[in-house]
């Protein structure tokens, strides 16, 4: 959603502030709308689902009548527009239900699983933006060299791999064949019942509480996922360095610098990326929101008990209340991330804050 | 060839003369101006050349596979490595030749491709025409549509969609189609806003003609063209995203060889047997590639700006 | 930040209730857990670990391991039951009344005494209940409204259970063996049980402690259970307050993983002790492994293929026949099982009473051929055959689509996640369905009632067995099936189920491929390893670790 119009120029008789006014409302308005939509697709999906929900709170093996006498239970005879009508309500106030998988409620569940994909895609933009951010740069410098042809093969080539086959073989490699790195899961089972988290992120809560020895664990952990995100969001940012890079490095203030006698390296690390971070923070944000998406594939080759781990777990289960509620999450993540990244573009973009 | 601007002019000037005598002279100049430019892109032509060796790949996929992709010898023929007599590229765990599996596996992947963006770019087009020419309501009712489609992630939209329909390749395919679209209307509407006050369309306004017709027959023919780059660029995603369907197991239905199921089936012998998955993820890795060079190649050439050269 | 102020975090933290992880004694394990046994298993199945509720095949072994049943099923020897909790029984004359007399002295792992009462509670809970294993009881006669009165503690130590007719008393005695029997701790369960308010469907004001069993823990095993944590781990610790042997290891965790090569990895890198779910090519690598093993047993578990007889083509008897001949049993034994099946058609699992072991059909094209001609479909059909995501049945059904191929018969696969297919087949929706059934408890009778009985085919049929699943209608079997729940004769009884299964096994519409055989891969640092002939029957406390 790239909401990222820039802000019309009112007709003189309007004040700035409401104009300014009129402009927030009209955005609180869209990101409403689209997340009470994003509310009834999900519901409606999870409705029409082949699946009986009952089953999955009684088990394969449940006697017939005791699947019936849960379907009452349930509500699963009420009209539709009442369901969702029901669910709407209970949505808004942050309840999705209960699990039937884990027994808790769905929000609950989130809260405990998403700081684990949200570590996850961290770590991966990070990755991916200490490595894609130089690689666009040289690429742009250098255009038109081989190097900005391999920059562009590698970018392309991280586009175009499936994640879920490269993580498997990453795995045989570095894991059953190196051990370099740890597996399955986020910790190892030595310490996660010893381990007490306070923030959810496993390897800040290592380092606040000075566990350095679970720190590495954690860190053995995530190394090889993160590096695989990393790669993913390397080949978009780095594609989109290297073009805002051209763009910068055509304008004139660069011509006039050369013409100061500034060092080329100076002109380009210092005032051209400067330039270019802008649009730059707003391809990391979205990125970002993309690689949580990219984390349900990759969470299921590791193991990693994440929101996408949780989605798919539960799809295979029947548990349609944590799959709303974790599709209906992600779905708000990307709303709040593009809306984040249209804020910083609003306010960190010298044209527009004008 | 001749300098002189007065001798008989080579077909090369004919097409490169900034004074083209015909439309088509125009139109057949530009073409041939942006393929001097893509064909200048070593790594576009390669692209194009895996294109090209995938559709002949799926058309004579009866002739090239050695083997039946379906019928395997279980019994003894089971997880054989590459190499092995009559298998250059192994067996899967049904006895099956991984090779001709691939090369069955070329027509569904063209398939998916040329079935979800013969879906979604019309009502991406549709969508955005409408809205772009309307405006007012409409327009605000029909892009509050396409961001709320926009909102959800692809992926996990498409898995919700494939539970809810059964699997299935058609299935699939629908569920892709329908998280493809919205880009496209986004796309068609930029474009339609930029026709929308232009003279010829107030010309054609002025000789009666009803919106419909404005629409369909003047609108949508000029956004096509940005639109067919766009679908281009898209098409390796869309291989993407059907190749994790099929990985999740909401894919193809067995015995059909779609290369994410025969990774997902793979998987089981990544230890021992790498070659069961292996194979399928490169063939993917490949014509994914293949696809990105080539879009990459026709976006440099249309728009060099863009590429800033 | 430095340790201190990290400890008195932690603390501050844990004093708050804001433990994440459930609120696991501070102890720390060493790097290296020596007092921990670490097993790989795929509990995905697992939905609560109430026995009253509690119907999976991982939550049974759970189940077994942590909580006391009066009566337990020989391990050994499987034919006969040994006391646990129950000190000795009788059965009155007419085979109505069976008294049970509790060991004295015995306490739960909360110290509570281990009385008659809480036996009586424990079967009042399930009955009332009624979850899915609730009927295991109630198909004694007993009822929401009777069950206080035929499931009743005489005096402390003396319970009674009064059964509705004069079953074979092997039955009765086996059904109590399973985990909706096992003995939880009254005091503690009242104590957290929660009230409701009384429905058309619930008549009880109280919840009998469900909610705080579905993942809580009143039970009196070698092991007490400190967590489940959905699709993460089962959590044991050894229970001080055991009646029996002490466990050898303090700890016990079984953790979450699904796929084999995943517990193959950890188990060869020793991140876990025990791999419970290795399939045949990881099975192979482990037994050849240095410092592992791999041990085997046969489990009561048959997988087959099903024909709804609400298909007409699937209905005609030559087809059903046919179909048995188009399975290629040695090839799929030779690969796909390999290890962890048997090639087994009838369906009684072996070593249960009157199990016969005939394997006649072999894979036959000419043979299927023709009796397909006899049928009137030379040319074959299309059928639909919905089959579960997951191994081996995946592989067994694209092997049986090739087959079947030869014979002109066109299978098309529907791959569905568990519940999916199962909703199908619950609503006899499908044409062919992959399915495996266990017995629900270790006697003939489970999978006879369910093979060969259906007493009334009508879709709003209140009973649902296998044979109603899939439309066959069978009075005569039925009949005979039920006869043999009162033949106390146990050669008799034993002719019976041999006589079901050659009927079921020549025109059912089953076609059984083979018995399942469980197998773990473990490391050779484990003493006293080893599975039991049934999923309640696993027990790890008898294991100890170098």
């Amino acid at each position: 959603m790239s909401t990222a119009t820039p802000i019309v120029k009112g007709r003189h008789g309007r004040s700035r502030a409401s104009r300014r006014l009129w402009s927030v409302l009209g955005f609180l308005v869209t990101v409403v709308t689209t997340f009470l939509g994003l509310l009834a697709i999900t519901f409606f999906i999870g409705r029409v689902v082949p699946i009986d929900p009952a089953l999955a709170i009684v088990g394969d093996r449940a006697p017939a009548h005791v699947v019936e006498r849960v379907r009452e239970e349930l509500g699963l005879n009420l009209p539709l527009w009442q369901q969702f009508f029901i669910y709407l309500k209970q949505a808004l106030t942050g309840d999705f239900g209960t699990s039937v998988l884990t027994t808790h409620p769905v929000m609950e569940d989130i809260k405990r699983v998403f700081p684990a994909t949200v570590e996850l895609a961290t770590v991966g933009t990070i990755i991916g933006a200490m490595f894609g951010v130089p690689l666009g740069v040289l690429a742009a410098v250098k255009r038109g060299s081989l190097i900005d042809q391999l920059v562009r093969l590698i970018g392309l080539i991280g586009y175009s791999v499936p994640i879920f086959w490269l993580g498997l073989l990453s795995l045989v490699f570095f894991y059953a064949k190196l051990q370099w790195v740890a597996f399955p899961g986020r910790i190892d089972i030595v310490y996660e019942y010893t381990f007490t988290p306070v923030t959810g992120f496993f390897l800040i809560d290592a380092i606040m509480q000075g566990e350095w020895e679970i720190f590495w664990d954690v860190f053995r952990h995530i190394i090889l996922p993160a590096s695989l995100l990393g790669y993913v969001s390397l080949a978009y940012i780095s594609r989109m360095t290297r073009s805002f890079m051209l763009n910068e490095l055509s304008q004139e203030y660069v011509i006039a610098a050369r013409a100061k006698g500034l060092s080329e390296a100076r002109i380009i690390w210092f005032h051209a990326l400067r330039n270019a971070a802008v649009p730059l923070i707003t391809v990391i944000a979205l990125s970002y929101a993309s690689l949580l998406e990219g984390s349900v594939l990759t969470e299921t080759i590791f193991s990693w008990p994440g929101l996408g781990l949780y989605i798919t777990n539960s799809l295979q289960n029947a548990d349609m209340n944590a799959v709303l509620g974790g599709t209906i999450i992600i779905g708000a993540v990307f709303i709040g991330i593009n809306v984040l990244s249209d804020i910083l573009y609003r306010l960190l973009d010298p044209r527009t804050s004008r | 060839m001749s300098g002189t601007v007065n001798s008989s002019p080579s077909l090369r000037e004919w097409l490169l003369s900034d004074r083209p005598a015909s439309r088509r002279q125009a139109r057949l100049g530009r073409a041939y101006v942006i393929w001097r430019r893509f064909s200048e892109n070593r790594l576009a032509l390669a692209g194009l050349l895996i294109i090209l060796g995938l559709i002949v790949v799926a058309v004579f996929a009866g002739q090239l596979a050695p083997h039946d992709p379906t019928q395997g010898d279980l019994r003894y023929a089971r997880l054989l490595p590459p190499g092995a007599e009559g298998y250059i590229l192994g067996t899967d765990d049904q006895g099956r030749d991984i090779l001709s599996r691939l090369i069955y596996g070329s027509r569904l992947t063209l398939m998916v491709i040329i079935l979800v963006a013969i879906i979604a770019a019309p009502i991406g087009l549709l969508v955005g025409t409408v809205a772009g020419y309307a405006g007012g309501w409409v327009d605000a009712v029909l892009m509050r549509i396409t961001d709320i489609f926009l909102a959800f992630p692809k992926l996990v939209l498409a898995l919700a969609l494939v539970a809810a329909l059964g699997p299935g390749i058609e299935n699939a395919i629908l569920a892709i189609a329908i998280t493809s679209w919205p880009p496209y209307a986004r796309i068609a509407r930029a474009e339609t806003m930029t026709f929308r006050n232009s003279d010829f369309i107030h010309a054609v306004k002025l000789m009666g003609a009803s919106p419909i017709r404005i629409v369909t027959l003047h609108v949508m023919p000029l956004c096509t063209s940005s639109l067919v780059v766009r679908v281009t660029l898209d098409m390796a995603g869309i291989i993407l995203i059907a190749a994790g369907l099929g990985f999740l197991g909401l894919g193809a239905q067995p015995p059909l060889p779609e290369w994410g199921a025969m990774i997902a089936s793979g998987r089981r012998f990544i230890l021992d047997q790498w070659w069961v998955a292996g194979m399928p993820g490169f063939a993917i890795l490949v014509v994914s590639l293949g696809f990105n060079l080539l879009g990459d190649g026709l976006r440099d050439a249309l728009d060099p700006k863009e590429a800033g050269q | 930040m430095n340790m201190l102020s990290g400890k008195t975090m932690r603390m501050l933290l844990a004093g708050a209730g804001v433990t994440m992880v459930m609120s696991l004694a501070p102890q720390a394990f060493a790097a290296s857990p020596a007092d921990t046994l670490v097993i790989g298993f795929a509990i995905d199945d697992i939905i609560s670990i109430d026995p009253a509720e509690a119907f999976e095949l991982s939550t049974a072994e759970v189940t077994a391991n942590s909580y006391n049943l009066l009566v337990r099923l020989n391990p050994d020897k499987t034919s006969e039951v040994v006391n646990e909790l129950a000190d000795s029984w009788t059965i009155s004359d007419d085979k109505l009344t069976y008294t049970f007399k509790l060991k004295p002295g015995l306490k739960f792992a909360s110290g509570n005494p281990i009385t008659a009462e809480d036996v009586a509670y424990s079967f009042e809970r399930a009955v009332k209940l009624d979850k899915s294993p609730a009927f295991l009881l109630t198909q004694f006669g007993l009822t929401g409204d009777n069950v206080t009165e035929k499931a009743k503690a005489a005096d402390e130590l003396t319970f009674t259970l009064t059964v509705d007719k004069p079953y074979a008393p092997s039955f009765v005695l086996n059904v109590l063996t399973s985990t909706v029997a096992s003995v939880v701790d009254k005091k503690l369960v009242v104590s957290k049980a929660k009230p409701v308010t009384p429905t058309a469907e619930y008549k009880y004001d109280t919840d009998f402690g469900n909610e705080f069993l579905k993942t809580g823990y009143a039970g009196s095993g070698p092991y007490k259970v400190l967590a489940w944590k959905a699709n993460e781990a089962v959590v044991m610790e050894a229970n001080p307050n055991y009646f029996g042997e002490k466990p050898k290891l303090k700890r016990v965790i079984y953790r979450y993983m699904k796929e084999s090569a995943t517990q193959r990895l950890a188990l060869e890198t020793g991140d876990i002790d025990i791999a419970r779910n290795l399939e045949p090519g990881d099975l192979a690598a482990v037994s050849k492994k240095d410092g592992l093993a791999t041990t085997s047993a046969p489990k009561g578990t048959i997988y087959y293929i099903s024909l709804n007889q609400k298909n007409a083509n699937l209905a005609k008897p030559e087809v059903r026949e046919a179909f048995k001949y188009l399975v290629d049993y040695d090839a799929i034994g030779e690969t796909i099982i390999k290890g962890i099946g048997e090639i087994h058609q009838t369906f009684l699992p072996k070593g249960q009473l009157g199990a016969l072991n005939e394997n006649p059909y072999k894979f036959d094209v000419a043979k299927a051929k023709e009796l397909l001609a006899k049928a009137g479909l030379k040319d074959g059909f299309t059928v639909s055959f919905d089959v579960r995501n997951t191994q081996p049945v995946t592989g067994i059904a694209e092997s049986f689509q090739q087959t079947a191929a030869q014979a002109g018969i066109k299978v098309d696969i529907i791959p569905g996640d568990g519940k999916q297919t199962l909703t199908k087949y619950r609503a006899r929706q499908h044409d062919l369905y992959i399915g495996q059934w266990g017995s629900d408890y270790f006697d003939p009778n489970s999978n006879a009632e369910t093979f060969s009985s259906n007493p009334n085919n009508a879709d709003d049929a209140k009973t649902k067995t296998l044979a109603w699943r899939n439309a066959w209608d069978i009075p005569e079997l039925t009949k005979e099936t039920q006869s043999a729940l009162l033949e106390t004769d146990a050669a008799k009884r034993a002719a019976i189920y041999e006589d079901l299964q050659k009927k079921v096994l020549a025109d059912g519409p089953f076609v059984n491929i083979f018995q399942q055989v469980e197998v773990a891969g473990y490391s050779k640092k484990l003493k006293g390893f080893k599975l039991g002939p049934s999923f309640d029957t696993n027990f790890v406390n008898t294991v100890s670790k170098d």
